[in-house]
């Protein structure tokens, strides 16, 4: 814990990140965002009923959109904030003058990719109170809530480690960035995609729907589909009786993203000093 | 003590170093001389850990830097010839971060700071922001940097390139202050011929290849085996030329009538030479000074980056 809080790269990256204004910005417009959509449904729903009362199945409703709006946030923003974390100090010429300090490769990725983290984590957090309006008119438990943000930090961990990774392999910000989204691309559409089309082939010619485990493979790291099955539990015993898989998806997607995070990781600081590799 | 043994580093066909054999001594300060591409930086690069060779091996006080890279950075200040700085951070804070990169305790770091902006002749710029100062504050902060952990050696590659002359002599005060201190300095330049006299040995480099090593009295020896001689005669210089153009080791006779003098290359030992002008005052010439042209190390530096091929 110990090394945690005294890491020079993490505590000059955190430094950097909040002397920029566009940190600041940056949660201002987002909590602009969410509070903008957050009344304007209520406002909405109170309108339309035309009785001034919000239901609980409607605050649900509204906790479930939040959820997945938050979610795409972390899958939009996440790679814009770590595929340059390492590209962009050697295109800046600062990689090497840290890299012959004694700090190690780990030290170094390890720094660089908490401080992103962190102003992730800092994000979501500040749109909290917003997000608690939801329990003022009930339909949502403590501990959904509890587990949706432990999904979070696991989805984020999984996509940062891949940007950290990619921008330690890409020599350029701007091609690891391309190549970060290009992950996220595949882990939150290509999947599903691919999971509908495992789905069709398993019931192709049977009456009976058949066994699936590349269907519930593909679910598993689906992260929409993850979420859905968090905030719909019914949904979870649907897409079993689909895949003939007994083993819930959020096991599944907890055992592989953080299998890939620290492969992930491990490579990034593999190749972090990579001119000292015996191959090169 | 820094050490190669057969350094090389190779690019599919192309040597950018080739069997570097070196030694540098503790408490010296040595040279390296090249053009662009030589390999100078190649070398800096292995010896600072960030690249490995293709073969033979590099030792900072006996250890070897792809076996024990982790504590020859401990051993080592490292000052590249292109570096960049982190945009809004402080001088004092950029070095603090430095510090806390090599482990030292904040105490320490708190009493480190000052000494060094001290040194670098940058106690004044302490709370400005490092991206906004000029290119020769860069570079002695660079250096203040580097000399954050205490290294017994410091490793810089052209560390007054880019400087307009006054930055230049000031890098170079800070360079003679740290000799005095002990330290044992590995430096290039392409000021080196300024820096020729703080050098106790310098280094040739050439296509990868050390072609010369020595102090830089022995390089000039050791890469020009024709010198230049200067006779100045009292009237036309027309009377003694045919002398000189009879011996076996003279060529390239030029005249310059206005001045009485006449040049020459000379490829004879000493021993030789001195027969000549023996020779020339046995036949009464009307030689009024015979001397040997000084060259200095630029003359050198600029003969091997021409390609001129010498020795």
């Amino acid at each position: 814990m110990k090394t945690l809080v005294t890491n020079p790269v993490l505590i000059k990256e955190l430094k950097l990140r909040f002397r920029n204004m566009k940190s600041f910005t940056g949660i201002l417009f987002y909590l602009i965002a969410m509070s903008v959509f957050v009344f304007g449904f209520i406002f909405l729903a109170t309108s339309l009923t035309g009785n001034g009362f919000f239901r609980p199945d409607e605050s649900f409703m509204l906790f479930s959109i939040m959820t997945y709006i938050q979610l795409g946030l972390i899958l939009f923003i996440t790679p814009a904030l770590t595929a340059g974390t390492i590209s962009s100090e050697r295109e800046k010429q600062t990689l090497n003058i840290l890299l012959t300090t004694s700090q190690t490769s780990f030290q170094i990725i390890f720094g660089k990719m908490t401080s992103s983290i962190a102003f992730l984590l800092l994000m979501i957090v500040s749109g909290l109170p917003i997000y608690s309006l939801v329990f003022l008119y009930g339909g949502v438990s403590p501990s959904q809530l509890f587990f949706i943000f432990l999904f979070y930090l696991l989805t984020l961990l999984a996509i940062a480690s891949i940007g950290v990774m990619l921008s330690t392999l890409i020599r350029k910000t701007i091609v690891a960035i391309i190549a970060t989204y290009g992950a996220m691309i595949f882990i939150a559409g290509v999947t599903a995609f691919f999971l509908l089309i495992s789905v069709q082939i398993s019931q192709m010619g049977t009456a009976a729907p058949s066994m699936s485990p590349i269907a519930h493979f593909w679910a598993t790291i689906n992260p929409p589909a993850v979420m859905l099955t968090l905030l719909q539990p019914p949904m979870e015993e649907q897409l079993q009786s689909l895949t003939l898989v007994p083993i819930p998806l959020w096991i599944g997607y907890t055992i592989f993203y953080i299998i890939l995070s620290a492969a992930c990781i491990l490579l990034a600081v593999k190749r972090l000093r990579v001119n000292m590799n015996k191959y090169k | 003590m820094i050490e190669t043994i057969g350094l090389t580093k190779k690019y599919g066909s192309f040597y950018a170093l080739q069997d570097l054999n070196l030694i540098v001594e503790d408490s010296t300060v040595f040279g390296f001389v090249g053009a662009n591409g030589a390999g100078k930086s190649t070398t800096f690069s292995i010896l600072a850990t960030l690249l490995q060779p293709t073969a033979g091996d590099a030792f900072i006080n006996g250890m070897s830097v792809t076996k024990n890279p982790q504590e020859v950075r401990r051993q080592i200040g490292y000052m590249p010839d292109f570096f960049g700085v982190y945009d809004q951070l402080k001088t004092d804070e950029y070095l603090d971060f430095y510090g806390a990169s090599y482990g030292i305790k904040p105490k320490e770091r708190g009493v480190l700071i000052p000494k060094l902006l001290e040194l670098v002749n940058l106690e004044h710029k302490r709370y400005d922001y490092v991206d906004l100062l000029s290119r020769g504050m860069k570079q002695r902060l660079c250096l203040a940097r580097a000399l954050i952990h205490d290294p017994k050696i410091l490793i810089l590659d052209e560390p007054a390139s880019g400087l307009d002359p006054r930055a230049r002599v000031e890098m170079r005060d800070i360079l003679r202050e740290l000799k005095t201190m002990g330290k044992t300095i590995l430096i290039s330049s392409h000021i080196l011929p300024e820096l020729a006299e703080m050098c106790d040995s310098i280094g040739v480099i050439d296509n990868g290849k050390l072609i010369a090593q020595g102090s830089v009295h022995d390089i000039q020896a050791q890469l020009q085996s024709e010198k230049v001689l200067r006779i100045k005669v009292v009237g036309d210089t027309r009377s003694v030329i045919p002398f000189f153009e009879m011996d076996p080791f003279v060529s390239q006779i030029e005249e310059q009538q206005d001045k009485n003098t006449i040049q020459f290359f000379y490829r004879g030992t000493e021993e030789d030479q001195l027969r000549l002008l023996q020779q020339a005052i046995a036949q009464k010439l009307p030689i009024l000074s015979f001397s040997e042209e000084e060259t200095d190390l630029e003359d050198v530096f600029m003969a091997i980056t021409k390609g001129v091929e010498i020795g």
